[in-house]
């Protein structure tokens, strides 16, 4: 393990994990941030070995439920239980109940009847799972909700940057995209300002949410500027699926515009990092030049995913076991 | 597991308008200084040696934190003496306690960092203080998910007694018997500045 001391430990001695939910970086202290970041990369051997299962959360039951398709997050989620040896279930909106009319809330109050440890929400609607974490004794992740959070990939992507780059503190990170559509931005933009990376966006004006330099982030619509000074690129899916009307003109348009491909990647540092949370489009905001080249980490990110995700289930459940202090 | 060092804890222990003790006087007793330590570790280096007949197929594991840092220790002191390295891994424990489920929030975990095949080695497992045995329980079971060793033997630099569990260690630097209200805390250069093994009376540990 070359990258385990990134972290400075005394930082990580003093930071303890007492939230029930991980619901967004927003709410989290640049300490917890880095608690989650420590624990992860500790975690990140797990999956090396040829027996990957440790007993830590042997008894707890993990609960998927998502109201959204998702492959990786799910599937990530779902290897980080396993991997910790918790018990999990995969609830898919479109074949529950909620097809016959119960309320999110009455599908909470069954999960908890059956004494449900850790819900994993995922829901299209902005703030459904801080909803749900208030009523609800059980832990909350959010899996992503709406455009607002998706906690877990801002912190695989933190970790795929440190473990790249040695540091996360005072780099540039460029993120390119659909910023209207993207809880993946969004929760990067709290986590690396709080952790001190200045970041810059830029996207299509139309993909750009107005008063965005609110957030503590340089905005600029001038594709060539924003890669050339990036140490970090996250490219953003264009998310077809979320658009009701076309905020681009066509794909083509776009992949000219803002698309990443070999020569545009001229512009920026020897060095950069080319990220994406995946899934790609191909040919659309990245070439396959790009996204099989050298630059790319998309698949260390994807790796990177359980080792936070098992972070973010231990650390949750150890939050909300209520018992007493450690033996010596 | 040795409680971590201990002049934050005492800090915020002191009530307002309390008459300053220095932290010496609160000390019981220092029970092994740096030189008794290193002796103690070179006469072990010694014994695994002389037990194994030599150091093939031989590895250190030390628990973390301070196991891992004696392992290093003893693997110096068997270079030393064998005029080449044995192999050293560092294991954390976290993750197989039996208290995860009792304990609020849960400790922070370190990596286990054993980048060799366990499997058909000879392992000897160190830690700072042998007490319930409940850390060597976990580290035996992390241990056997990483492989198929040919034995496991152990070596602590203190065994204070008290056992909860049927686990003795082959190699021991010192012994010491503790009344179960004491603390016994092993400090180390790498890790808090200095080198020494310092017991702690009842009243500190009542309030540790």
């Amino acid at each position: 393990m070359p990258d385990t001391a990134v972290i400075a430990p005394e930082a990580v001695q003093t930071a303890q994990w007492t939230k029930k939910d991980l619901l967004g970086l927003r709410e989290l202290s640049a300490d917890e941030i880095r608690l989650l970041l420590a624990t992860a990369e500790s975690f990140r051997e797990i999956s090396l070995r040829p027996i990957k299962k440790v007993p830590a959360l042997r008894g707890k039951t993990v609960v998927n439920l998502f109201f959204e398709p998702s492959t990786r997050t799910r599937t990530s989620f779902e290897l980080a239980a396993k991997r910790l040896s918790a018990d999990i279930l995969n609830i898919a909106a479109s074949t529950s109940s909620m097809t016959k009319g119960e309320t999110i809330l009455d599908t909470i109050k069954n999960l908890e009847a059956l004494k449900v440890d850790i819900i994993v929400i995922r829901h299209a609607a902005a703030g459904v799972p801080q909803m749900i974490a208030r009523h609800a004794r059980a832990s909350v992740i959010n899996a992503g909700d709406g455009a607002h959070e998706h906690p877990t990939q801002a912190l695989l992507d933190l970790l795929t940057i440190q473990e790249k780059k040695g540091r996360i503190e005072g780099l540039q990170v460029t993120i390119l995209g659909d910023l209207a559509h993207s809880r993946v931005a969004r929760s990067n933009i709290w986590g690396l300002t709080k952790l001190g990376a200045p970041v810059t966006v830029c996207g299509p004006p139309t993909l750009m949410p107005a008063q965005m330099e609110q957030l503590g982030v340089t905005v600029t619509f001038d594709v060539n500027e924003a890669i050339r000074h990036a140490d970090v690129l996250m490219l953003l899916r264009i998310q077809h699926e979320r658009q009701e009307v076309t905020l681009v003109p066509s794909l083509r348009e776009y992949r000219l515009r803002y698309g990443i491909d070999r020569d545009r990647l001229k512009f920026a540092k020897p060095d950069v990092l080319i990220m994406h949370p995946g899934p790609i489009n191909r040919g659309v905001e990245i070439d396959s030049s790009v996204a099989d080249g050298p630059h790319s980490v998309i698949l260390d990110q994807v790796t990177n995913g359980v080792a936070v995700r098992m972070a973010a289930l231990y650390l949750v459940a150890g939050a909300s076991n209520g018992g007493g202090a450690a033996d010596e | 597991m040795s409680a971590q060092s201990s002049s934050k804890s005492e800090q915020l222990r002191v009530p307002a308008g309390a008459i300053f003790v220095p932290a010496s006087a609160r000390e019981k007793a220092k029970l092994l200084d740096e030189d008794a330590i290193r002796r103690a570790l070179v006469r072990i280096a010694h014994e695994i040696i002389e037990h194994n007949k030599g150091t093939d197929r031989l590895a250190l594991i030390g628990i973390r934190t301070r196991g891992a840092v004696l392992a290093q220790r003893l693997a110096k002191e068997i270079e030393t003496i064998e005029r080449k390295p044995p192999t050293v891994g560092a294991l954390d424990i976290t993750l197989y306690r039996d208290d995860l489920s009792r304990i609020a929030p849960n400790p922070v975990v370190r990596a286990t960092d054993i980048s060799f095949d366990i499997t058909d080695l000879r392992l000897v497992l160190v830690d700072d203080v042998l007490f319930t045995g409940r850390t060597i329980r976990a580290a035996l079971d992390a241990l056997i998910d990483l492989g198929r060793p040919v034995a496991i033997q152990l070596a602590v630099l203190v065994d204070r007694g008290h056992r909860d569990l049927p686990i003795r260690a082959d190699y021991v630097g010192k012994n010491i018997p503790t009344s179960l209200k004491e603390r016994v805390e092993v400090r180390l250069q790498e890790t808090d500045g200095k080198d020494e093994v310092i017991i702690f009376g009842a009243e500190e540990a009542s309030n540790a």
